[in-house]
């Protein structure tokens, strides 16, 4: 077995209604090892304002949605999106 | 690029698509309208993730372009926009109508559903919203959406 790296630091970028919610529209997280999206929006939850984010926002990782049980590895970016409305 | 900050022209769309070999060309313009749930608005300020909006945008137009064997011209425009302007404008050119319109329609359809855009309405009566902010609910294929936003 190789070490395996004790924590992930991953980019998370926050858009529109959230980045207000927030006050930031991007941050980094440095989460234990293996961390999953529902890790970084737990996290998310703790930082003032993260509490009202809804119970499971869209996200999307490295550019695609994903579910909140992706694994995160470091360096990704992970795009938390509030409620669709382009056209 | 699918997006831009620069006024649509639906024009050089069309130029993009025009070919001897298509015999029906459908357009589809979203177009900003000047009241929403009976009040009124006074402009619109749309933002976007833009790096994931233009890879979305170029799956949306791959799909529509293999199913139905035609050409898409895409644009969105972002920033802010007034009462006329045009969010988004969709050109599509196959040999025939029924392929042209069906791709449009899907484009604009699947354009809505999963492009990371998002709009915030200013109402004459000064108040801001962020359209789909409010009720937001999970919809079935891990789209977001709370009001609906009608283009």
């Amino acid at each position: 077995m190789t070490a395996v790296a004790s924590t992930v630091t991953v980019r998370v970028l926050l858009f529109a209604s959230y980045a207000e919610l927030l006050g930031s529209d991007a941050l980094e997280l440095v989460l234990e090892s293996p961390a999953r999206v529902s890790d970084a929006l737990a996290r998310l939850r703790a930082f003032p304002g993260g509490e009202r984010l809804p119970a499971k926002p869209l996200c999307a990782l490295n550019l695609t949605q994903v579910e909140p049980d992706t694994l995160l590895g470091s360096g990704d970016e992970l795009a938390i999106l509030p409620p669709l409305s382009g056209g | 690029m699918y997006l831009t900050t620069d006024e649509i022209n639906l024009g050089a769309l069309l130029a993009q698509v025009q070919s001897p070999q298509y015999g029906g060309i459908a357009s589809f313009l979203g177009v900003v309208r000047d009241h929403q749930d009976g009040r009124s608005v006074l402009r619109l300020e749309y933002s976007a993730y833009d790096s994931m909006a233009e890879a979305e945008c170029g799956r949306i137009v791959r799909e529509a372009e293999s199913q139905w064997d035609c050409v898409i011209a895409l644009k969105h425009r972002t920033g802010t926009l007034q009462i006329g302007d045009v969010a988004v404008a969709i050109v599509a050119a196959s040999a025939h109508r029924d392929e042209a319109f069906a791709a449009c329609r899907y484009v604009i359809e699947e354009v809505k559903r999963r492009v990371p855009i998002w709009k915030r309405e200013i109402f004459v009566d000064g108040t801001v919203e962020w359209v789909g902010a409010g009720a937001g609910k999970q919809l079935g294929s891990g789209v977001v959406a709370g009001r609906r936003a009608e283009s």
